[in-house]
Formats: structure tokens, C-alpha cells, sequence
């Protein structure tokens, strides 16, 4: 019982860098841009995020570092492909080739250097309640940041005016713009609300989950969110089902791998994805429910006026 | 003398090479119904774009009240007081109703209140609307409602209306109107943007005509007759089109009793649809569009090939469940509405639209001979008078009509046995459509089986020789179309045609032997 208790809590904490991305990334997605940079902007702010949480101490600074970074890439990006047009995808593989390869130059010197773990509080009396306690409540708080972030946009995206118009846009910006909605100014606003949340997702591996830095090591995380936003069909609570689903499998493999199974531990590792693009397959055969949620917009440039 | 609501005084409006509207002047007075009349391309649109903000004119002044004013967005217009419903609609599809109106509003309102507005506004009118339905289960009609309820809301004083009746039933048609004289009994001006000569007769109190962006003249259109407004229009009357008895050959299509899902949410379900085409007729599908004409034409030109093999029937070969390339080589060609994107290749040149339809220009190894292929494209560009820059012109610079005119001509070219139109003369000025329904005829005289799918009812009152009527997925029973009338079709288009016995396409009214 408690080893199926540490599972779930190794699940919860294994899939909220996922979940936080993966918020950010549909929202931003539900305003019609697509932005593939994902995995740069994590790397960009695991770096960020370590080499604060290295300098000062402070883990709270450790992870404002990494939403800042997230923040400011996902704004460049953002002026390239609203303002000056440029081909999203392009744009956005470009992020994530570059993120790459600044987060390992940056990231050089700090290569082997580690945080101090710190003792996680958890939720108070709850934390001592028999098996849910470990299961469930003695999480870092950033893992209930996302459960409340997942309701939060929920809440926004489907019951705020707010929310309607970023929904509106990411459907169709030419009416919005023609109702007189800033359609370009909401876009940048969502993107840079996406790339915060990446940001807070990178710096999260770097400072809390595994608090080393390591090159590469969100290791296909932003990738993965991306996935889970079409995989979620835009809607944020399957999101963070998602999430969960896919930090499962990755801890279940594990530990299998550590009881010994006699299987390659290359088709092990290979699992959560595999599992994952099973799990896109099958959604993707109600063509009928993706056309209802996807934002029509997704990926394409809009220019006012034409 | 009462002041005029609007006033345009010498508006004029230059694109690069083209003058869109030269010196108009129009004067709507309050709580009249004023058309303005044009041909497509005569600069009707910019004009309304004009007045509503949407564009500057380069010259001129607009007077609103009798206050010289200056409109430079959509918004500024609707402060004025000025609302438009839109040909194509801008409703968010997966929005519901309520929500597509309270993105419209500036204020903040809470959504429970707009929802209210429009139930009281919906009832005031007589427009029935359920302002928490999706906009994407509605029909073209009820959308067109949620455009014209949502412009209401704002409590116009100009409502304008661009082409209204092109999605709508002739009664749904007469709703309209009942609405829009209400409408301007309490003062609200109502500008009416048309080509359709009867409803503007029936409907406006004034006229202004435009023709190649002038001013030809300013009329009482209720004392005109439809003659001499199409002199005004198109500065002639039009072409008259000589229409022979049919002289019907062997069944040339045969639908049989095809019942096919839809494939999408937003399309419709094909119920028992039977029919049957002979060489040398044509046969018309009448019917607003979204009514399972799509899913009868993908199924038709094997766009869709799930039909049971034996459901279609080409010459008496089943053909249900091949492609469009081996129907096409059985003689079955079809010719979609949309000419940009399915009837042709927008960034391709008129040359290798016709290339990816014919091979008589490919020699071995999939070579294609330049000479040959420029030399054919030339010459249905010269047989069929399309105005463009010669076979290497690429498709989407061309106009709509002169496009249609290729596409039509390329199929014509290629001697169909069968040939399916989808709206031909959608989007096309008079002389241009006059010339495509000529062209049709000429092939059908020369024995070919048409079958035309249109909305406009006029048209296939011109061109066919008998005429089905298709209904939320089902097809009625055939009519010779010299029998038929408008009031027939129109309550057919409704759903409501005789049934006759179950098994198949043995009911006819009227039909020749």
C-alpha cells in the first residue's frame, strides 16, 4: 500500500512540469498561436532558474528567474510571428534549436553544481493521514499550483468575458478584429502568458525536481506538452489528466526497471511516449470533437485589414 | 423638409488601377428602404465598406443628420448608429448564439442580460432565435437571424444589408421583408445592397443605381420595371437565352435510394436520395445550400466513395465506390462551386490547371510537351473569351467570372458524357453567367447529361428541363420545370413535396415521357 501511495506521488510530481507547460501552452494555443519553442524556453529557464536558485539561495527567486526567462523569449517570439509574420513553425523550431544551445553554453560553468534539497512541507495535518498523506500531501507547492492553475483557466477560459474573446480570436481573428478586439495585442499577451508557464515548468526540473543542471535535461518535456494540448483537445482538466498519465507510465517504468523485469531498459524508457501517441491516435478518431475544440486559427498568420 | 439620414456627396474611391466608386452621391432619408443596385464589380461593396468605416474615401463627403462626418472604423459607424448584417457571415461557429451577440457589445453587460435582449428583441420582431443554441447547429437562415437580431440590439438608425436573400427560401424571403418594413416603420433607414430585381421592386421605397462605380440613376423602383432597371444596371437588357426542348436519350446517372452519414459535424445526412439523369437534359437541384447537396455532389463525383457500389450508376456500370480519376475516365466530370481551391489551383498557371486534368499534353515518361499544352489552354481561353494574361496566368489573378468561364470551358472542352455543376454562375456578372448557361445548353444540345445544383432559382428556371428539390438530406420528386413555379419550389424547399410509393425514383409531376 505505501509503495503504490510513493507511486502516485512520484506521478503527481513527475507530471506537474508537464501540466504547468502544457496550461501555458493552451492557453496561448486557444488565441491561434502555435509556438513549437517550447522545450527552449524550458531549457532556457532551467538554466536561468538554476543559476539564480545558485546564486542566492532562494528558490522562490530560483523559479521567478525561470518565469522571467519563459516570459521574455515567448515575447520575441511572439513580435516575430504576430508582428512581423513569420512562419510559426519555423519560428518556433528555431526557439527551440536555440534554446538548446544557450542553455548548454550558459549552463556550462554550472555543470555538476548542486542545489540544496530543501525539506518540502507539504499541506499541514494532512500530510500525516495514513497513506494519502504520502500519497498526496506531502507535495512541493508548485504541484498544487498547477491543480489550481488547471481550474483557474478552466474557470477563465469558459466562464469569463475574458476568456470568451481569447477563444473567439483563436477561432477566427478576422471577425474578432472586425468586432474590434486588439486580436494582435490578446495573441502576444497569451503567448507571453505561455511562456511564463513553460518558464515555471523548466525552472521546476532544474530547482525542484531534479535540483542539478544538467545539459538537455528537460529531456522532450516541452515536446511533450505540446503533444498534450492537442491530446487534451484544448480543454485543461484532460490536460492535467494527461499529464499525470504520461508521469505515471514514466514512474511505473522505472520501477519495473529497478525490480529487475527483463526487459530492454531502451524499450522501457521508450514507454510514456509510446503511450502517448496511442493515446493521440485514438482522440484523433473523432474528427468531430477536434473540430469542435481546436482553435480554427491554430498556426496561421493573421493580418488585419485583409 | 425633412433632413436626410445620409448623404454622400462626390465619394470617390481609387484601388491602384481601378476607380471603385467615382463621384456617387446617395441620399437616404429616415425610415426609408434605399437599394442600391449594381452588378458585381460595379462598386457596391466599397461604397458600403465606405459608409460603414471599413475603408477612407479618397474624395467626398459624408453627411450623417446633415452633420458633415468622418467614419474611420467599423466602431465610429456604430456610435453613429450605423449596423450591418454581412453576406458572409463573422459569427464564431463554436460560440453559442448569446455569446456571438455579446462579443458584438462595447459594455459590461452581464451575459444573462444579453441573453433576455435577445429573446425580447427576437420576439418584437417575430424572429424566432434560442440564444443558447451553438451557432454551428444552426441553418443559414437562423444565422442570418442571430446577424440581424445582434445588429437590432444596438438600436440602429441606418441597418444595412448586403445581398440578404442569397441564403434564404422565397419564404423566409417574405419573413424578411415583413421584418424590414417594421423595422423601418419606427424611423430606422435601411440601405438594401442587391442584384435581385423583384425583391427590390417589392421591397425599396428608392433606388440608386450604380454601374462601373458611377451613379446611372436614382429611381422609385416600385414604378420601374425589371427591364428598365437591368437598363440602368448593366446598360442593356440582358442577353436572352434561347432555351429548345430536350430531347432526352438514354439514363445517362442513376442515383439509387443513396443513404450515406455524414462525415462531419457540420454537414448533413443523405436520406433515400434517388435520381436519374438521361443524355441530352438538363436536370436541376434546387434547394438552400447546407441541405445534403455537398454530400450529394462528393458522393456523385466520388469525392466521397462510400456509397454502396450499385447506389450510383453510371450508363448502367456501378460506380458507387470508385475515385474521382476512374469516374472521370468513365466520362463523369464534375465541376465544383469553389473555383479557387477544388476547381482549380489558386498559384498554378491556367496551363497546369488544365495539365492536372488532361493528359493529351504528356508524353512518355510523364513528360509534359510545353508547346502542346500551351497551345490547348489558348485555346479555350480564346473559345470561351476569358479575359487574362494568356496560359501562363495564374489562377487566382483572375476575376471570379472570367475564372468560372476557364473552368467551365475546360470541362466543356473535354466532352463530358455526364457533367455535374455545382452553382455555375455563383459570384458572375450577368453577361459572363449568360454566357456559361449558354455554353451548358449548347453541350447538352450536343447530348451531354447535366446535372445543375444551384440556389439560384432563376437560374434553373432558365436552364434546366426538370427540376428535383433537396431538403434536410432528402430529394424530392422530379417537376418539368415549365410546370413548376416558385411558390412549388419554394414550399418544397421547406420539406413539403407529396411522397409518393417507397421504391424509388418511379414518382414524377410533370415529367416528359
Amino acid at each position: 500500500m505505501n509503495e503504490f501511495a510513493l507511486l502516485v506521488a512520484a506521478t503527481l510530481a513527475a507530471g506537474t512540469p508537464l501540466a504547468i507547460a502544457g496550461i501555458g501552452l493552451l492557453v496561448n494555443e486557444r488565441a491561434g498561436v502555435l509556438n513549437l519553442g517550447a522545450e527552449g524556453m524550458m531549457l532556457v529557464a532551467a538554466v536561468a532558474g538554476f543559476a539564480t536558485g545558485y546564486a542566492t539561495g532562494s528558490e522562490v527567486a530560483a523559479l521567478a528567474a525561470g518565469a522571467l526567462a519563459g516570459a521574455v523569449i515567448a515575447a520575441i517570439y511572439g513580435w516575430l510571428v504576430i508582428w512581423l509574420n513569420t512562419n510559426q513553425y519555423a519560428t518556433g523550431l528555431a526557439v527551440s534549436l536555440f534554446g538548446s544551445g544557450f542553455s548548454a553554453f550558459v549552463g556550462l560553468g554550472l555543470v555538476g553544481k548542486k542545489l540544496e534539497e530543501t525539506e518540502v512541507a507539504g499541506v499541514p495535518l494532512l500530510r500525516d493521514l495514513p497513506v494519502l498523506g504520502v500519497a498526496l500531501f506531502r507535495q512541493h507547492p508548485v504541484v498544487y499550483l498547477a491543480m489550481a492553475l488547471t481550474g483557474g483557466v478552466a474557470f477563465f477560459l469558459h466562464r469569463t468575458r475574458s476568456g470568451l474573446v481569447l477563444r473567439a480570436i483563436g477561432e477566427s481573428p478576422v471577425s474578432a478584429h472586425a468586432l474590434g478586439y486588439p486580436v494582435r495585442r490578446i495573441r502576444l499577451a497569451a503567448v507571453v502568458v505561455g511562456g511564463t508557464l513553460c518558464g515555471v515548468a523548466g525552472a521546476y526540473l532544474s530547482v525542484v525536481y531534479t535540483p542539478l543542471w544538467v545539459e538537455g535535461m528537460v529531456a522532450g518535456r516541452g515536446w511533450i506538452a505540446l503533444a498534450l494540448t492537442t491530446f487534451a483537445t484544448w480543454r485543461p482538466t484532460r490536460l492535467l489528466l494527461g499529464a499525470y498519465l504520461f508521469g505515471g507510465v514514466t514512474m511505473l517504468q522505472l520501477d519495473l526497471q529497478a525490480s529487475g523485469v527483463q526487459v530492454a531498459p531502451q524499450f522501457m524508457s521508450m514507454l510514456p511516449y509510446l503511450a502517448t501517441v496511442v493515446v493521440l491516435v485514438l482522440i484523433s478518431r473523432n474528427p468531430l470533437w477536434i473540430r469542435l475544440n481546436m482553435p480554427a486559427s491554430l498556426g496561421k498568420t493573421f493580418f488585419p485589414g485583409s | 423638409m425633412t433632413v436626410p439620414r445620409l448623404q454622400l456627396e462626390q465619394i470617390t474611391k481609387r484601388f491602384a488601377s481601378v476607380v471603385a466608386n467615382d463621384a456617387v452621391a446617395l441620399t437616404v432619408l429616415p425610415g426609408e428602404i434605399h437599394s442600391i443596385l449594381g452588378e458585381n464589380g460595379a462598386g457596391k461593396s466599397t461604397l458600403v465598406k465606405i459608409i460603414y468605416g471599413a475603408l477612407r474615401p479618397d474624395a467626398g463627403r459624408i453627411l450623417w443628420n446633415g452633420q458633415p462626418v468622418q467614419i474611420r472604423s467599423p466602431q465610429e459607424a456604430r456610435a453613429l448608429g450605423i449596423a450591418m448584417v454581412f453576406q458572409h457571415f463573422s459569427l464564431f461557429e463554436t460560440l453559442t448564439v448569446a455569446e456571438n451577440v455579446w462579443l458584438g457589445m462595447s459594455g459590461k453587460i452581464p451575459l444573462r442580460q444579453v441573453v433576455a435582449g435577445i429573446r425580447s428583441k427576437a420576439a418584437e420582431y417575430g424572429l424566432e432565435l434560442e440564444p443558447e443554441r451553438e451557432v454551428h447547429t444552426l441553418s443559414v437562415g437562423e444565422r442570418q437571424r442571430v446577424e440581424i437580431v445582434r445588429a437590432l440590439l444596438a438600436d440602429p438608425r441606418l441597418l444595412i444589408l448586403d445581398e440578404p436573400t442569397s441564403v434564404l427560401t422565397p419564404q423566409a424571403v417574405e419573413k424578411l421583408f415583413v421584418t424590414l418594413r417594421q423595422l423601418a416603420a419606427t424611423g430606422c433607414s435601411i440601405l438594401y445592397i442587391s442584384h435581385k430585381l423583384d425583391e427590390i421592386r417589392a421591397l425599396c421605397h428608392q433606388c440608386t443605381v450604380l454601374r462601373g462605380g458611377r451613379v446611372t440613376g436614382t429611381c422609385d423602383p416600385t414604378l420601374e420595371s425589371n427591364a428598365s432597371l437591368s437598363r440602368l444596371m448593366i446598360g442593356a437588357e440582358p442577353p436572352r437565352l434561347v432555351h429548345r426542348q430536350a430531347t432526352p436519350g438514354q439514363v445517362a446517372l442513376r442515383v439509387r435510394d443513396l443513404t450515406l452519414e455524414k462525415l462531419d459535424r457540420f454537414g448533413t445526412d443523405l436520406h433515400g436520395v434517388s435520381l436519374e439523369l438521361r443524355e441530352g437534359e438538363v436536370v436541376g437541384v434546387a434547394g438552400v445550400s447546407g441541405n445534403g447537396q455537398q454530400q450529394l455532389l462528393a458522393a456523385i463525383s466520388g469525392e466521397d466513395p462510400r456509397a454502396e457500389e450499385g447506389a450510383v450508376e453510371l450508363f448502367g456500370q456501378p460506380i458507387g465506390r470508385l475515385g474521382v480519376a476512374a469516374r472521370r475516365k468513365l466520362g463523369l466530370h464534375f465541376i465544383p462551386e469553389e473555383r479557387l481551391g477544388r476547381g482549380a489551383v489558386p498559384t498554378l498557371s491556367l496551363a497546369h490547371n488544365m495539365l492536372l486534368t488532361r493528359d493529351e499534353s504528356l508524353r512518355a515518361l510523364g513528360w509534359i510537351d510545353r508547346r502542346a499544352l500551351k497551345y490547348q489552354t489558348a485555346k479555350i481561353i480564346e473559345r470561351f473569351k476569358v479575359k487574362s494574361g494568356g496560359p501562363a496566368a495564374v489562377a487566382r489573378s483572375l476575376s471570379g467570372g472570367n475564372l468560372q468561364k476557364y473552368i467551365v470551358g475546360r470541362e466543356i472542352d473535354a466532352v463530358p458524357r455526364v457533367l455535374v455543376v455545382a452553382q455555375p454562375t455563383w459570384g458572375v456578372d450577368v453577361g459572363a453567367a449568360a454566357q456559361i448557361r449558354a455554353e451548358l445548353l449548347a453541350l447538352r444540345d450536343a447530348g451531354t447529361a447535366l446535372l445543375v445544383v444551384s440556389e439560384e432559382l432563376e437560374e434553373l428556371f432558365e436552364m434546366t428541363d426538370r427540376l428535383h428539390v433537396m431538403a434536410r438530406g432528402r430529394l424530392s420528386p422530379s417537376i418539368g420545370t415549365s410546370a413548376a413555379t416558385v411558390e412549388l419550389i419554394g414550399e418544397w424547399m421547406s420539406g413539403l413535396w407529396p411522397t409518393g410509393p417507397e421504391d424509388g425514383p418511379g414518382v414524377s409531376i410533370g415529367e416528359f415521357p
